[in-house]
C-alpha cells in the first residue's frame, strides 16, 4: 500500500497537499473541476481570439464542414461555430451564474432568517416554500416567458425568469442546516458569552455552512442552464443569441443530422453536455465533502 | 379522528397549492404588456391583408366574449371557479374546441410515457444506487451506475436528438417519430400494439437515461446513511448472509424515503417529457403545448401548465397517503 | 503452543479449565488521512467458559474496536494486522468469509451498544429473530424455529407477544432484551456485550445486566462486558481489564482491581470512583487521553503518570503476569512482590 508508506513519512501534510490528496480520492469533484476549468479557459481565450460578431448569422460561408479556417464548421445561417461556441458558452455561463447566484443568495438569506429567528417568520417562509415546491418550475417559466414580448427577451431577462422560482430548494436546505447547527454546542456557547445575533451568524454558523452553500450554488447553476436550454428549445428564449440551446435546436429544426451537417449540432451539444456534466460531478463531489458519512476515507 | 384531521389537512394543502398555481398563471400574463388576443390576431392578420380598425374591433369583441374587459377582481374570482371545474376556456387557435378537450385527447399519451419511464428509471436507478453504495458489492457492479450519473449532464431532449440520429436514422432500428406508423388504423390488435410500442421506445429511453442518474445519487446517499445505522451492523453481527442484509435491512429501508421522491420526480420529468414528445411528434400534451406556444394560443398554454401542476400536486397528496402503508412506524401514530 | 495443538495432541487436557476464548497478539490499525492509528496493540487475553470479563477504559481507548475485531467486523479504513482469536478451539482469523459468517452468533455473539437503533424499524421482532436462525440452522422446521425464538424471548422475560411487534412499540429496555434474546438464540460460547446499558435508566440497567447474567449461566457462555461504568462492572464481572491506548494495561480479578490496582492508570481510575469517605472531592485523571495517531514513545501513559521514570519514556513495557494470574503492563510492576491481594 503506497498510502501507508507516505502517511508514515509525513505526519502532518501541508494544507494544499491534503486538498490535492483529497481531490484524488474525491474523483467526481476533481474531474468536475478539471472540466469546468478547461471550459472557462476555452471561453476566456476564445473571447480574446475570436470576433463575437462571427457568432451571428451571415458572417461566414454557410454549411462548411470543419476545416482549418473553421475548426467547428459553419452553420446553415453562416455562423462560425467556433465563435458560436465561445459566445454561447459565455452567455450560457452568464445565465447560469446570475440565476444560480441570485437564487442561492435569496435561499441563504431566507433560509437563515427562517431558521435563526424561528416563530412566525419561519412558518411563513416554510409554508410558502412547501406550497411552491410541487409546482413544476419550468412550466411557470414558460408562462412568464410566453407572456413577455419576444423582443424584450434578452440573456439577462432569461436569467431572471429562470431564477424566479429557483430559490425554494436552497432556502429549505440552508434552513435545515442552520437548524441543526443552532443546536450544536459552539453556537450555544457563543450565545451565552454574549455574542450578537449577527456575530453568531457570520462568525460561527456561516463558515460551517459553506459546503452546503457551495453545493446549492452549483446545483442552482445546473438547473438554470438546464432551464434556459429547455426554454430555448420551446422557442421562448432570446432566439437571436447564439445560446448553446438555441443552436442545438436550430440545427435540429433544420434537420442538420439528416442533411449530413453533423458538425452543426455536435459542437454545441458537446459543450452543453460538458457544462452540465462538470456541474453534476462537482455537485456530487461537494455532497461527499459536506456529508461526512459519504466522505470516503480510503 | 386524528386521521380524519390529517386527511383534511393534506387536502387543504392541495387546494392551497392549486390556488397558488392558479394565481400565478392568472396574474403573470396580465402584468405583462402583451394582450394575448391582439397578439394572436395580429399574427393571423400578418398572414393576409388587414385593416387595422377591423383588427381592433375583432380584438375588442373577443375580449368582451372572454370577459377580458371586466374588472380584474371579477375575472380572478371567475377564473378560480373555472379552474376548480377544470374549465380552462377555449383554444384561440382551434375555437370552439375547449382547452380541457385538447388536454383530455392528448393526456393518455403523456401519462403513459411519463409513468412508464419514471417507473423504469425509479427501479433501475434505485437498484444501481443501492449497489453503488454497498461496500460488499463487487467493483464492476458498483461502477455500473457511473455512466447513468454522467448521463445526468445530458438533457433528455438532447439524448432524444442523439438517439433519433443514431438508433433511428443511422441504424434504422426504430421509427423516427409519430405515435404509430402512417397508414395504420388504431385498433385492438397485436401488430398495432407492437407498432405503438416500437414508437414509444426511443422517447421513453431518452427520459429513462436522463433520470436514472438522480435516483442513483439520492439512493446512494440514502444507502450510505442506512449503512451507518446500528441495525445494519447488528444484522451483520447476527451472521446473516450478505444478500439478506442487502435486501431486508438495507434496500428496503433506503427505498422508503425514495417513494416520496417519486411524485416529486414526476413533476421534474414531466417537463422533459413534454419537450421530448414534441421532438418525437407524439400526440401528447407536450406537442399540444409546443404548438400552442408557436401559435400564441395563450389559453391553451396556461391551461396545460395549470392542469399539469394540479395533476402533480394531486399525485403527491395521494402518495402521502400511500406512505403509511409502507412504513409501520407511521401507521400506528 | 496454542489450543488447537493442545486439543489435537492431548485431548485429555481439554477440560473445563481450558480457555473457551483465547485472543493472541491482536493488532488493528486505522489508516486515516492524518496518519496511522494503532487501535489494538499486540493484545492478548483468555477466558474460561462461564467466566465474565469486564473491559473498561476511556472512549477511544479501543474497547469497541476489540469487540469488532473479534467478530471480524473491522471496516475500512481499519484493518486487522495480525493475531489470533480462538473460540472453543477454532481460529476465527483463519476462517474464510462464509465460515466466519456462520461463526457469528453461533460461536461468538455480539450484543450491540446502541440497542435503541439496533433493530430494523420496519421489520417485526419475530422476523428479525427468525432470519438470524435460518441463516445458521438448515434443517429446522418453521414451527421449531419459531418456538426457539419464543423460548429465547421468554428467557429474557419478554412476553411471547413480542414476537409479532415492531421495535417502535417496545421500550428501550425491552429492545435491549430483544437484542440479548437474539444473541443467545444459537447458544454461543462467547457473548460480547458492548455497553449494553448505556442508553438506559438505572433501574433498567440493572434488570438488563441481571438478564445477561442469567442467560450466561443457562448456556455457560463466557461473557465480555464492555463499558465505562466501574460500579456496574464491580457487581457483575469476575475479572476486570483496563484498556489504555489499545492495550490491556491491567487484567485482574474484581477484588484485586478494586482493592489493590497495580498499574498507575488503573489506580487513577479506581481513585476516581466516588465513595462516602471522600464525598465532595471529585478526582479526575490529569491530562487528556492520548491521540492514537501520535502516541508518546515508551509507555503510552507516561506523560500523565505521576510515577513515571526515565525508563518509561524510552522503553516500551511488556505484559507481566504474577502467580495469581493478573497481568500488568508497567515498568514499575514487580510480579514477585504481589502474591496475594492485600485486603
Amino acid at each position: 500500500m503506497t498510502i501507508t508508506a507516505t502517511s508514515d513519512q509525513m505526519q502532518s501534510p501541508s494544507r494544499i497537499r491534503r486538498v490535492f490528496r483529497y481531490l484524488r480520492r474525491n474523483k467526481s469533484l476533481g474531474f468536475g473541476l478539471i472540466i469546468l476549468l478547461a471550459l472557462v479557459l476555452f471561453t476566456l481565450v476564445g473571447l480574446m481570439v475570436i470576433d463575437p460578431k462571427d457568432a451571428y448569422p451571415l458572417s461566414a460561408p454557410t454549411r462548411r464542414a470543419p476545416s482549418w479556417a473553421y475548426p467547428f464548421g459553419t452553420d446553415f445561417f453562416g455562423r462560425d461555430l467556433l465563435a458560436v461556441m465561445v459566445v454561447g458558452m459565455w452567455q450560457t455561463a452568464f445565465i447560469g451564474v446570475v440565476a444560480g447566484g441570485v437564487g442561492t443568495f435569496i435561499g441563504v438569506v431566507l433560509g437563515f432568517t427562517s431558521a435563526y429567528f424561528g416563530g412566525w417568520i419561519d412558518s411563513v417562509i416554510r409554508v410558502v416554500c412547501q406550497i411552491l415546491t410541487p409546482i413544476p418550475v419550468l412550466l411557470i417559466q414558460v408562462v412568464v416567458a410566453g407572456s413577455l414580448d419576444k423582443r424584450d427577451v434578452t440573456i439577462f431577462t432569461m436569467a431572471l425568469i429562470v431564477v424566479m422560482l429557483a430559490w425554494m430548494a436552497p432556502t429549505l436546505v440552508i434552513r435545515s442546516q442552520v437548524l441543526t447547527m443552532k443546536e450544536r454546542s459552539f453556537v450555544s456557547v457563543a450565545k451565552l458569552s454574549g455574542v450578537s445575533d449577527m456575530g453568531i451568524i457570520f462568525k460561527e454558523i456561516l463558515p460551517n455552512l459553506m459546503p452546503f452553500v457551495a453545493a446549492a450554488f452549483v446545483g442552482q447553476i445546473f438547473l438554470a442552464v438546464f432551464a434556459s436550454f429547455y426554454l430555448a428549445v420551446l422557442g421562448l428564449g432570446p432566439l437571436r443569441e447564439p445560446l448553446l440551446g438555441n443552436i442545438i435546436w436550430l440545427a435540429q429544426a433544420q434537420g442538420a443530422f439528416f442533411n449530413g451537417w453533423w458538425w452543426w449540432p455536435v459542437a454545441p451539444s458537446v459543450g452543453m453536455i460538458l457544462i452540465l456534466g462538470s456541474l453534476a460531478l462537482i455537485n456530487m463531489g461537494l455532497d461527499e465533502l459536506s456529508n461526512p458519512r459519504i466522505r470516503k476515507s480510503e | 379522528m386524528a386521521t380524519l384531521l390529517l386527511i383534511a389537512r393534506r387536502f387543504g394543502f392541495l387546494f392551497v397549492v392549486i390556488w397558488a398555481a392558479s394565481t400565478i398563471t392568472f396574474f403573470i400574463p396580465r402584468l405583462s404588456s402583451v394582450n394575448p388576443v391582439r397578439e394572436r390576431f395580429a399574427e393571423l392578420a400578418r398572414l393576409g391583408g388587414y385593416n387595422p380598425d377591423d383588427l381592433e374591433r375583432i380584438v375588442a369583441s373577443f375580449s368582451k366574449q372572454f370577459g377580458l374587459d371586466r374588472p380584474l377582481w371579477d375575472q380572478y374570482v371567475d377564473y378560480l371557479g373555472s379552474v376548480l371545474r377544470l374549465d380552462f376556456g377555449y383554444s384561440l387557435n382551434r375555437y370552439p374546441v375547449t382547452v380541457t378537450e385538447l388536454i383530455m385527447q392528448s393526456l393518455p399519451w403523456t401519462i403513459g410515457l411519463l409513468l412508464v419511464s419514471t417507473l423504469i428509471a425509479f427501479l433501475i436507478g434505485n437498484l444501481l444506487g443501492a449497489i453503488a453504495a454497498w461496500p460488499r458489492a463487487p467493483g464492476w457492479a458498483r461502477s455500473f451506475s457511473t455512466p447513468f450519473v454522467l448521463f445526468m449532464g445530458v438533457p433528455p431532449v438532447l439524448m432524444g436528438v442523439l438517439l433519433l440520429f443514431f438508433v433511428g436514422f443511422r441504424l434504422k432500428l426504430l421509427p423516427l417519430g409519430g405515435a404509430y406508423s402512417i397508414g395504420l388504423v388504431p385498433e385492438w390488435s397485436w401488430p398495432f400494439a407492437m407498432d405503438l410500442l416500437r414508437h414509444q421506445v426511443l422517447p421513453a429511453l431518452a427520459l429513462i437515461l436522463g433520470s436514472i442518474g438522480s435516483w442513483v445519487l439520492t439512493m446512494r446517499g440514502m444507502g450510505i446513511t442506512i449503512q451507518g445505522e446500528d441495525y445494519v451492523n447488528f444484522a451483520e453481527h447476527k451472521g446473516l448472509r450478505g444478500w439478506r442484509i442487502f435486501k431486508d435491512y438495507y434496500l428496503r429501508n433506503a427505498l422508503l424515503p425514495q417513494v416520496t421522491g417519486f411524485a416529486l420526480a414526476l413533476g421534474t420529468v414531466v417537463t422533459s417529457a413534454i419537450i421530448v414528445e414534441g421532438l418525437f411528434a407524439l400526440p401528447g400534451v407536450g406537442t399540444v403545448l409546443i404548438n400552442a406556444i408557436r401559435a400564441n394560443d395563450f389559453p391553451v398554454i396556461y391551461g396545460i401548465v395549470l392542469f399539469i401542476t394540479i395533476a402533480i400536486a394531486t399525485i403527491m397528496t395521494l402518495m402521502e397517503f400511500l406512505y403509511p402503508l409502507l412504513d409501520p412506524r407511521i401507521k400506528n401514530q | 503452543m496454542n489450543v488447537e495443538q493442545v486439543q489435537n495432541t492431548h485431548p485429555e487436557l481439554v477440560s473445563a479449565e481450558t480457555p473457551v476464548l483465547q485472543v493472541q497478539n491482536l493488532e488493528v490499525t486505522y489508516y486515516t488521512d492524518a496518519g496511522r492509528a494503532k487501535a489494538l496493540d499486540d493484545l492478548s487475553f483468555s477466558l474460561k467458559a462461564g467466566e465474565k470479563l469486564g473491559i473498561v477504559g476511556e472512549s477511544g481507548s479501543g474497547k469497541s474496536t476489540l469487540a469488532l475485531a473479534m467478530m471480524q467486523m473491522i471496516k475500512s479504513p481499519g484493518r486487522i494486522e495480525g493475531g489470533q482469536v480462538y473460540v472453543d478451539g477454532t481460529e476465527l482469523m483463519a476462517l474464510n468469509a462464509e465460515d466466519m459468517r456462520r461463526s457469528r452468533l453461533q460461536k461468538i455473539a455480539y450484543i450491540p451498544q446502541g440497542a435503541m437503533n439496533s433493530l430494523n424499524p420496519v421489520m417485526r421482532i419475530g422476523a428479525q429473530m427468525v432470519d438470524a436462525v435460518i441463516s445458521h440452522v438448515e434443517n429446522e422446521s418453521k414451527a421449531e424455529t419459531k418456538e426457539r425464538c419464543m423460548l429465547a424471548l421468554e428467557s429474557v422475560d419478554l412476553a411471547r407477544g413480542t414476537f409479532k411487534m415492531f421495535p417502535h412499540e417496545l421500550s428501550g429496555g425491552m429492545k435491549q432484551r430483544v437484542c440479548i434474546a437474539i444473541g443467545i438464540l444459537l447458544q454461543p460460547q462467547v457473548i460480547i456485550a458492548d455497553e449494553p446499558t448505556s442508553a438506559l435508566d438505572v433501574v433498567t440497567q440493572r434488570q438488563v445486566m441481571e438478564t445477561i447474567d442469567r442467560v450466561r449461566k443457562k448456556i455457560n457462555a463466557a461473557v465480555i462486558l464492555i463499558g465505562h461504568d466501574m460500579g456496574l462492572m464491580a457487581q457483575f464481572v469476575d475479572k476486570v481489564a483496563v484498556m489504555y491506548a489499545g492495550r490491556l494495561v491491567e487484567v485482574s480479578t474484581v477484588r484485586q482491581m478494586f482493592t489493590d490496582p497495580q498499574q498507575p492508570y488503573s489506580k487513577a481510575l479506581i481513585n476516581c470512583l466516588p465513595n462516602l469517605d471522600n464525598k465532595g472531592v471529585f478526582q479526575g485523571i490529569p491530562g487528556l487521553a492520548p491521540s492514537l495517531l501520535r502516541l508518546p514513545g515508551g509507555c503510552a501513559f507516561h506523560p500523565r503518570c505521576e510515577l513515571a521514570r526515565d525508563i518509561c519514556k524510552t522503553s516500551r513495557p511488556e505484559p507481566q503476569s504474577d502467580k495469581s494470574g493478573r497481568s500488568v503492563i508497567c515498568h514499575l510492576f514487580d510480579k514477585e512482590a504481589q502474591n496475594e491481594p492485600s485486603s
